[in-house]
């Protein structure tokens, strides 16, 4: 009797680690009321005196299989053309007049595949726990143990379980709001759900990998866009980055060193233009560099330019424009966070440098550069992705512009994330959308995954314990 | 330090006149600097009391005449644009999806933190990759989600939208929560404390200023965003929220009749954000620091 008991425990401690193995195993072990319960969810529970708990999960059986048996069957019947009918109008046989009739909506069917599909995994989830809910409450009787009542368990969920109650509604929001549409936007890649394509009044299909291909092929007019406008977005981030960090260390500096008088009033004046909301700042900006603008005006006024600057209009000084004025915006960020840490090197360095006679810049790169970008490289890598992704800057001072007749839908200053929300918003072209998405999210994954794995906080979670 | 001292004597008074010349420098410098950091900001609240003209050229720098006109019109008129309305919108989803995303945020963190299950790792890499994804992606997704349930164009979309999902931005409030003592929870657990009572009780109190941080940068959000909004608005003035209105003031359209009340609208937004973002400047270096000062 006890080797046997045994047995099940080391058997059990296996199956632990592997839910496959978890069932085979509850299968095995479990009595007739834990099998039944395999088919009729929460019966082992129900006749074991965990009422409300089998009644949960039996409704849960029951509500799925109602929604299998109205919604959920016909959710997959499309998923593999994505619609057949297309809207138009048809001559109906008996009164020979011209009739409206519906059609299939590629996009709707597409969704409610996806919808179903995650309701079906949940179903799976909820499976599984009763499984073992079933399996636990038999052992407990075999054992002659107390077998806990609802309120036991609701309580289990606020000490033992707490991170489940505690991360339930979050983690619904994320598949909902994030994961749901994300595995949505996915499957777009890989159809034609573009401005031809839109339904209801068209139909779209999957076409595989011909997005990604017309997208990366240099010979089209999307891959033609698509280079140019990566080329553009990898120096726009490299610049953005690396001048923001520089200047703004080295005003920092500038604040910082012994000589200058008024610190803290001197942070404050560029800490306030941080406090001013980006858009803000930026349309106002925009503004004063507009052809009409006031720096426009105020030059020509002085008598230093007779024609307007094109600050916008010209490529090439549209370009230079947004990187200057993100160094506007970003300069004071860096100042603010690089203080703290330029106070942190060590005097005895700069000391000792002194006495070897190294001048300002030779001690610049050799302590404190180095310094600094060991402690923030974390902090460099996180601001090169969110400047490849930098929607604002350049959304609000250009908006893209100005326009390049040889690119589809984008102008010479767009980013990859700008393009894309002109894809989405102004042409309708979900899928090529899609496959920048994708793309995207490729880039910044290949840079950012692999150094945030070794950064500290990441590697060394306990490190302050 | 002896060589140190005597270079210094030989060289005292080169170097004095040397120290002044470059002090006076750097003050020069850092004059011009901050005017140019600063004039757009003097700009836009000179231009909100202009009284020559709604539109943005004058072909004068300064105006001639002021007036506190823009301001009255600007939550008077309400014929196209409702401001006064577009304030009260974004404070109202303000407030709810601070509330919400604020809630979401602390528990995945907390426990993400302070408790260890089956599949915890997986969760925060899995976790890292979504947020890698561009934001405005699935926007187009969750449009028609919502267009499903049948509330776009309204405040409580917008609500959703920006707390839905706002359990991804764990990351930070995470460090925070790693550095307050595993020794304190183990404690309170000893003496008869449930997980719930030492999150509540204990850990909660001791992350003041991680949370006060965390509600701040959720209650600015909506004052900020203005792509989500603008697509889930549409043409609805009415529900719009003061970053897309002030937008759109600035368009061909309307540039012309709007840019002062524009740089009215600006200034009034501005002035309770700018303060607190300041608060939370101070917080957020609290937070920084961790929960036990050493």
């Amino acid at each position: 009797m006890s080797s046997r008991r045994k047995e099940a425990a080391s058997r059990q401690k296996k199956a632990r680690e592997n839910p496959f193995k978890t069932i085979g195993m509850i299968w095995k072990e479990g009595d007739l009321l834990t099998r039944l319960s395999f088919i009729i969810m929460g019966l082992g529970n129900l006749l074991r005196k965990q009422i409300i708990k089998g009644l949960i999960f039996l409704g849960a059986e029951l509500g799925f299989l109602f929604y299998m048996v109205t919604i959920g069957i016909n959710a997959f019947s499309h998923f593999d053309d994505l619609g057949e009918v297309q809207q138009g109008m048809y001559i109906d046989p008996e009164t020979k007049l011209p009739v409206k009739m519906a059609g299939d909506n590629s996009m709707l069917l597409l969704l409610a595949a996806v919808v179903a599909l995650f309701i079906i995994l949940a179903f799976v989830i909820m499976w599984h726990t009763n499984v073992k809910a079933a399996y636990e409450v038999q052992r407990k009787k075999e054992k002659g143990e107390k077998i806990p009542s609802f309120i036991d368990d609701v309580k289990s969920y606020f000490d033992r379980k707490i991170h489940r109650t505690l991360m339930f509604f979050p983690i619904m929001g994320i598949l909902i709001f994030n994961i749901l549409p994300l595995c949505f936007m996915i499957l777009i890649a890989f159809t034609n759900f573009d401005a031809k394509h839109q339904p209801p009044g068209n139909l779209f299909h999957w076409i595989g990998l011909d997005n990604f291909k017309s997208m990366l092929n240099a010979g089209n007019i999307i891959g033609r866009t698509f280079w140019p406008i990566l080329g553009w977005t990898l120096i726009w981030a490299v610049f953005a980055t690396f001048l923001n960090y520089f200047f703004g260390m080295v005003l920092a500096m500038i604040i910082n060193r012994k000589g200058t008088r008024l610190k803290s009033f001197w942070r404050t004046i560029f800490v306030m233009s941080i406090a001013v909301p980006q858009f803000v700042s930026l349309l106002i900006i925009r503004s004063m560099l507009t052809e009409q603008g006031p720096v426009n005006s105020l030059l020509m006024q002085l008598g230093v330019i007779k024609n307007a600057l094109p600050f916008f209009t010209n490529t090439t000084w549209a370009r230079v424009t947004v990187i200057i004025v993100n160094l506007w915006v970003g300069v004071p960020y860096t100042m603010l966070i690089t203080t703290g840490i330029l106070q942190n090197i060590p005097a005895e360095l700069y000391e000792s440098a002194k006495i070897d006679g190294a001048n300002a810049v030779k001690i610049y790169f050799k302590i404190t550069l180095p310094y600094m970008l060991f402690v923030t490289t974390p902090y460099l890598i996180t601001q090169f992705v969110g400047n490849l992704n930098n929607f604002n800057v350049i959304f609000l001072l250009t908006g893209g512009n100005p326009i390049n007749l040889h690119y589809y839908q984008s102008g010479t200053t767009d980013l990859l994330v700008t393009w894309l929300y002109k894809l989405t918003v102004n042409s309708f072209d979900y899928s090529y959308a899609a496959v920048i998405g994708i793309l995207v999210f490729v880039l910044s994954a290949v840079i950012s995954l692999i150094t945030y794995r070794r950064t500290k906080s990441y590697k060394d979670e306990e490190g302050f314990q | 330090m002896m060589v140190k001292k005597e270079t210094k004597m030989k060289h005292n008074r080169s170097m004095r006149k040397r120290k002044l010349l470059t002090n006076t420098f750097v003050h020069i410098l850092l004059s011009v600097l901050a005017i140019i950091w600063i004039l757009p900001i003097v700009w836009v609240i000179i231009t909100s009391f202009k009284g020559d003209g709604t539109g943005p050229y004058t072909g004068q720098f300064l105006p001639t005449k002021f007036t506190l006109d823009n301001y009255i019109r600007l939550f008077k008129e309400n014929d196209l644009f409702y401001f006064g309305r577009w304030f009260m919108n974004t404070l109202v989803v303000a407030i709810f999806s601070c509330i919400i995303s604020t809630f979401y945020v602390l528990c995945i963190s907390y426990s993400l933190s302070r408790t260890r299950f089956k599949g915890r790792k997986t969760m925060m890499n899995f976790g890292l990759i979504l947020n890698m994804f561009p934001g405005f992606m699935s926007m187009i997704a969750v449009y028609y989600i919502l267009k499903g349930i049948g509330i776009t164009q309204s405040l409580i979309a917008l609500i959703l939208v920006y707390s839905g999902g706002a359990g991804l931005g764990y990351y930070i409030a995470k460090g925070f929560f790693d550095t307050i003592p595993k020794a304190i929870d183990e404690a309170a657990q000893i003496d008869g404390a449930t997980k719930w009572s030492v999150f509540t009780k204990i850990t909660m109190p001791l992350s003041k200023p991680i949370i006060v941080y965390t509600i701040l940068t959720s209650f600015l959000a909506p004052w900020l965003d203005f792509i989500f909004a603008k697509v889930i608005m549409g043409d609805k003035y009415e529900n719009y929220t003061v970053s897309i209105g002030l937008w759109t003031m600035l368009e061909k359209e309307f540039i012309q009749n709007w840019y002062t009340r524009f740089a009215a609208g600006a200034v009034c937004v501005s002035i309770p954000i700018a303060l607190l973002f300041i608060v939370m400047q101070k917080y957020y270096t609290d937070g920084l620091s961790g929960s036990v000062k050493g």
